[in-house]
């Protein structure tokens, strides 16, 4: 796909969520709920897919960056509410989740360049201390809402910047590994010494990848905030991240398209299995096991990328 | 002075345990090469498989005895080193020979089944219970300190066990096999050491021993529940990595260490709300600064 269509796409896709927004509320709240959990969700799997998938390397603290995101515009929110004009709420969002998304940027890099120097096991359980150490860090500030939450966020997220976000994210990590710069993150999955060995520094670019891949789950949680109108740092645990990684692993490592269905399917499943939710996620797990040993590869992978080694 | 000396007996308590699970995942580390996240849930399965077993040992015998307390933990480990074979056998194994994240993935897969299937209310519920006192308790006094019998009773197994395991591994000759496979597994497979049984006997010996881990934690703190692994179990691969992953006497010192570290931690009152963090925190820096652990050898990737 050259580069002047995915931007078309991209155009057309929020051309659509804008008015599809327009329109939500003739439907069931409970519906557009689930749609805005969707959006949301496809926003955190693929830019966990851009560390995961294309540069190969695993992470399980996906939750933490999303935490840092989450606070940080809610935080932003509730200080800059009261102070300016209602109708410069859209303003106050915007700027919330932008500043939400550096700040797991930054976050991104101060976890990256020091672990990232590390690889396979090693590098997940580092993530994984390092998303605990995050939510640890929320759940003994005061001003945060500790271990209670922190309640009252304004609900802005709808529809529509649910789903534009996650537009946006799909562009811009599309574009990005498509890019001639972005063939250095595959590289450097595939083979990190050969990559280095050509000139591409796999550092740096899984430093980078890291960090936007942070960059964008900080946008995430923010919506995630606006959206649930409370945040505890529970919400962030272990457990979340596990939910990213399923996500995708299910739609196969580094394919965008599987990624963004297996999003959806995490998502609504739960909700079609709420009547027996004692066995979720006994099912959930038994998933997760018979796919690694029947289909490692993801379910939605068809076809040869002729990358088989992780 | 006397507090010091408290927190230090405490720590070491505490410290064993971790040290008793972190052999587990070393073990396992060093003939698959991957992170068993299943094995701090072993260690809750062998404290319940203790409480359930407690009350039919305490049939033929006094309640309260020691060698109703040692039956109880010898058949806890044996129940969870079958339960480590059969996790093996069932989820691993399939997967021998695929690329390390895949195995990883079903080991958290692993993790996670079994504890949601514990606590559905059909095997064990998810509400916490009280662990039956295995063994008479007292507490010793002097200098001011105090030593629980259960303490000493921590110390003392654990010894005996590390003791056990080291005579294995080095003596025996199945322990040599499985030095080999971790050394090198096609050379040892040409040498005719079976490979396959020598994993599901490193599962059976981790297993055995966190569950005599989960037996002794649940002896002390009395309450255990589904969840009790998650934590346990995690502290517990730190300090298997602190000590140098794959090296046995590392993880016994690393679980020691990070045991004391988190005890005295907990006692500062600024910090004792961030206990659960400083384990992660020791583990960041240990990798930073020496990612092959204290005991580790550096090793450099060939290509």
């Amino acid at each position: 796909m050259t580069h002047s269509s995915t931007k078309r796409m991209l155009v057309i896709a929020l051309m659509t969520v804008t008015l599809a927004s327009l329109c939500t509320h003739w439907f069931n709240r409970y519906y557009v709920g689930v749609a805005i959990d969707i959006g949301i969700n496809i926003i955190l799997a693929v830019s966990l897919n851009l560390i995961n998938g294309h540069t190969g390397q695993f992470s399980l603290g996906h939750a933490g960056f999303m935490a840092v995101g989450g606070y940080t515009t809610a935080k932003f929110a509730l200080v800059m509410q009261p102070i300016l004009p209602t109708w410069l709420q859209p303003v106050i969002f915007i700027a919330g989740l932008l500043l939400g998304g550096l700040m797991a940027a930054a976050a991104g890099l101060a976890v990256g360049v020091p672990s990232l120097r590390l690889r396979g096991d090693y590098l997940a359980i580092v993530t994984l201390g390092f998303g605990e150490i995050i939510r640890v860090i929320f759940q003994n500030t005061e001003s945060l809402g500790a271990a209670t939450g922190l309640t009252g966020i304004p609900a802005w997220t709808n529809f529509g910047w649910a789903w534009g976000g996650a537009a946006v994210t799909v562009f811009v990590v599309a574009s990005l590994v498509n890019s001639t710069y972005g063939r250095g993150f595959i590289a450097v999955h595939d083979d990190e010494v050969a990559a280095g060995a050509s000139g591409v520094n796999p550092v740096r670019y899984k430093v980078t990848a890291f960090v936007i891949g942070s960059f964008f789950a900080g946008i995430a949680g923010g919506l995630y905030a606006h959206h649930k109108s409370f945040l505890s740092p529970t919400g962030f645990d272990f457990m979340k991240s596990i939910d990213i990684v399923v996500m995708v692993i299910l739609g196969g490592m580094g394919r965008t398209a599987g990624v963004i269905i297996a999003a959806v399917l995490v998502t609504v499943l739960p909700e079609f299995l709420r009547g027996m939710a004692e066995y979720r996620m006994i099912i959930y797990s038994l998933l997760i096991i018979g796919l690694m040993i029947a289909r490692p590869q993801g379910l939605f992978s068809f076809g040869k990328l002729g990358r088989t080694k992780a | 002075m006397a507090e010091f000396l408290q927190q230090l007996i405490n720590g070491l308590a505490l410290g064993a345990i971790y040290a008793l699970i972190a052999l587990g995942y070393t073990m396992v580390y060093g003939v698959l090469r991957f992170i068993n996240f299943a094995h701090g849930d072993v260690f809750m399965l062998g404290a319940f498989a203790g409480y359930y077993l407690a009350p039919l040992v305490n049939r033929c015998l006094p309640a309260q005895s020691y060698l109703g307390g040692a039956i109880v933990l010898v058949l806890a480990m044996f129940i969870c080193a079958v339960l480590g074979m059969l996790i093996e056998f069932l989820a691993y194994r399939p997967l021998r020979n695929r690329p390390k994240l895949t195995v990883l993935i079903t080991a958290i897969g692993v993790s996670l089944f079994i504890e949601y299937s514990c606590q559905h209310e059909a095997i064990f519920g998810a509400a916490p219970r009280k662990f039956p006192d295995l063994i008479p308790t007292t507490a010793w006094h002097f200098w001011g300190l105090v030593l629980s019998s259960n303490q000493v009773i921590v110390l003392a197994t654990t010894l005996l066990l590390l003791g056990g395991l080291s005579y294995i591994v080095k003596r025996t000759r199945i322990g040599t096999a499985m030095r080999a496979v971790a050394f090198n597994e096609q050379a040892a497979a040409l040498m005719g050491v079976n490979i396959n049984s020598i994993i599901s006997f490193t599962f059976a010996l981790g297993s055995a021993l966190a569950a005599a881990g989960g037996i002794l934690f649940a002896m002390n703190y009395a309450s255990i529940e589904p969840l009790m692994g998650v934590q346990t179990g995690l502290k517990a691969f730190i300090a298997a990595v602190f000590g140098g992953i794959g090296n046995l006497p590392g993880a016994a010192l690393g679980g020691g260490i990070l045991g004391v570290i988190e005890t005295y931690a907990g006692g500062i009152p600024g910090l004792s709300n961030y206990r659960d963090g400083i384990a992660f925190a020791i583990l960041i820096l240990v990798l930073l600064f020496r990612p092959a652990g204290l005991l580790g050898k550096q090793q450099t990737e060939k290509v």
